[in-house]
């Protein structure tokens, strides 16, 4: 079973699993840096002022796009941990109907342990980018 | 004799343990730790007399208002004010700076220059961008060289009789630099302009002489010294502050209201308006006694050590870059750097997990980041109470950090 045909919960729960497997923050962040390695460039057209997440630490810009009714994001970060949980939050949200990324919760990052990144003092943490990832979607939603 | 383990046991906080491991607090540019005698003052205050101050005659505000009128003793002593009026009690450094900044609103004409320079935290750029877009003065910038080290030719040729006011730290957040200011400062007065002086960097590492400097203000926060948060002081000449009009108006300020007319208050209280931060001022006046029973030639002694040791040990990582002036003499405990091809931010969440707190980021300081076309840097600031087994716990785990994020 591929991502493309799961839902946002079930994608939820095998990035949870997969955490479980580790003992210790170290293995967790090394899994994080792998994962932002391998994150999908986004193309350099969409490094724009406007793709941006501005904020304190470091930059992160998000792009979205409407195919067949669903949300394709891509994304990047000149931080290679930042560049890693946006790879997580776009497994869990990309490829979804806006629909189904405005209902979905997001309780799964307090579960893989990166609660720390919910703290305000990380201005350009997992909070901006979830929050702009909702906008893309409700602005899909609003245009059709 | 000074026993840095025995300084280590008065900061109830250095003994915690954070994510497991044994703190290393490295971040005391952005607010130093507090001692026991510090944190004892704020509770006898809140315990023992508190009252709001000048105004009742019951034995509390009296008491209340002499700890208070006794911290800006100290305050005065300590930076060698000629008189305890010269000291305001402000909220700390940016509100000190904005303090000036509104007052000058008044003293300023269009075409009027006021020189800041390049290596300034953006509190003291920002009040003074508000300042000439209200009166239609001009913002000049001294340039800096890649050392961080600002270029003084530069500034010979920026002042002229147009320059009114001349703004500059005496060591830089961002970079720890030890700027020139009693050079800034004779040939600010060369040309009739007045100076102010940011010692939020400074003040926890040296003393300063604001008569032995000729300084116009002179602007400091507690929170960096040992004090506590929320409270500063503004030293201002006694001329200055005479010419400068009130910043916030309100009861303490005053010394007559009818509708028709208030006359103010006469100097400090005019600028003090409303209820102080009483406990802060007092905790102020308790930071400054325990930083000088410590002593400033031992703090200066100890720091310079750990910032030799301190830079060696990181120079020895390979790709690690350091900003800021390569003599050491000519700067503070401070060390800013990057390790090429890895962002700030990883290395600060990773060294954080190993108990370490650091600064990253622009520290508030964007134009320096930009002149160094980085998106900020690693900062290290080294207090008193530090030790060289602490900054090899750092240098671990900036090379684990390395590894980790490679």
């Amino acid at each position: 079973m591929n991502s493309a045909q799961m839902n946002i919960k079930e994608i939820q729960k095998e990035i949870v699993d997969e955490f479980a497997m580790f003992d210790d923050w170290m293995e967790r962040y090394e899994y994080i840096i792998e994962l932002g390695k391998g994150l999908p460039l986004i193309e350099e057209q969409y490094k724009t002022e406007e793709n941006i997440i501005k904020g304190c630490q470091s930059k992160v810009w998000v792009h979205a796009e409407e195919k067949d009714g669903k949300v394709l994001f891509s994304a990047d970060s000149d931080a290679i941990l930042t560049k890693g949980i946006i790879a997580i939050l776009i497994r869990s949200f990309s490829n979804q109907t806006p629909a189904e990324i405005l209902e979905a919760n997001t309780d799964f990052v307090d579960e893989i342990g990166l609660k720390e990144h919910l703290s305000a003092t990380r201005a350009n943490g997992l909070v901006s980018m979830i929050k702009k990832i909702k906008m893309y979607a409700l602005a899909f939603e609003a245009r059709n | 004799m000074f026993d840095v383990q025995k300084i280590r046991a008065q900061f109830p906080i250095l003994s915690q343990t954070v994510n497991g491991k044994p703190l290393v607090y490295f971040d005391n540019g952005a607010t130093s730790q507090k001692p026991q005698a510090v944190i004892d003052s704020i509770v006898e205050y809140y315990s023992k007399y508190n009252a709001n101050i000048h105004r009742g005659v019951h034995t509390l505000s009296q008491l209340a208002t002499d700890a208070y009128e006794q911290a800006r003793f100290k305050i005065q002593q300590h930076f060698n004010a000629k008189h305890a009026y010269e000291i305001i009690f402000t909220s700390g450094t940016t509100e000190s700076i904005n303090l000036v900044a509104n007052g000058f609103a008044s003293l300023l004409q269009p075409g009027d220059e006021i020189v800041i320079s390049a290596l300034e935290h953006h509190s003291n750029i920002v009040p003074w961008q508000m300042l000439c877009e209200h009166t239609g003065a001009i913002l000049k910038v001294i340039p800096m060289n890649l050392h961080g080290e600002l270029i003084m030719d530069e500034y010979d040729n920026l002042l002229s009789e147009k320059t009114k006011l001349v703004c500059c730290n005496h060591i830089s957040n961002a970079l720890g630099v030890l700027n020139p200011i009693e050079e800034i400062i004779k040939k600010a007065h060369a040309v009739g302009a007045a100076v102010l002086i940011d010692g939020a960097q400074s003040c926890p590492h040296i003393k300063p002489d604001v008569q032995a400097l000729n300084v116009d203000f002179y602007v400091t926060s507690a929170h960096k010294m040992c004090g506590p948060t929320g409270v500063g002081m503004l030293y201002g000449k006694e001329e200055w502050l005479r010419k400068l009009p009130p910043y916030k108006g309100g009861g303490e300020m005053i010394a007559t209201v009818t509708f028709e007319k208030t006359t103010y208050a006469d100097l400090p209280h005019k600028f003090e308006a409303g209820t102080p931060n009483i406990c802060g001022g007092i905790a102020f006046g308790a930071a400054i006694d325990f930083m000088n029973e410590v002593g400033f030639d031992n703090i200066a002694k100890h720091e310079h050590e750990l910032l030799v040791y301190g830079t060696q040990r990181l120079q020895e990582i390979e790709g690690v870059t350091i900003y800021g002036p390569t003599d050491l003499n000519k700067k503070a405990s401070v060390i800013s750097f990057n390790i090429e091809n890895i962002h700030p931010y990883d290395i600060g969440t990773i060294v954080d997990k190993l108990g370490i707190a650091v600064r990253t980021g622009h520290h508030c300081a964007q134009p320096i980041m930009d002149f160094f076309k980085i998106p900020g840097t690693i900062r290290a600031s080294f207090a008193f109470y530090n030790t060289k087994e602490e900054i090899d716990i750092f240098v671990e785990a900036i090379k684990k950090a390395k590894m980790m994020l490679s």
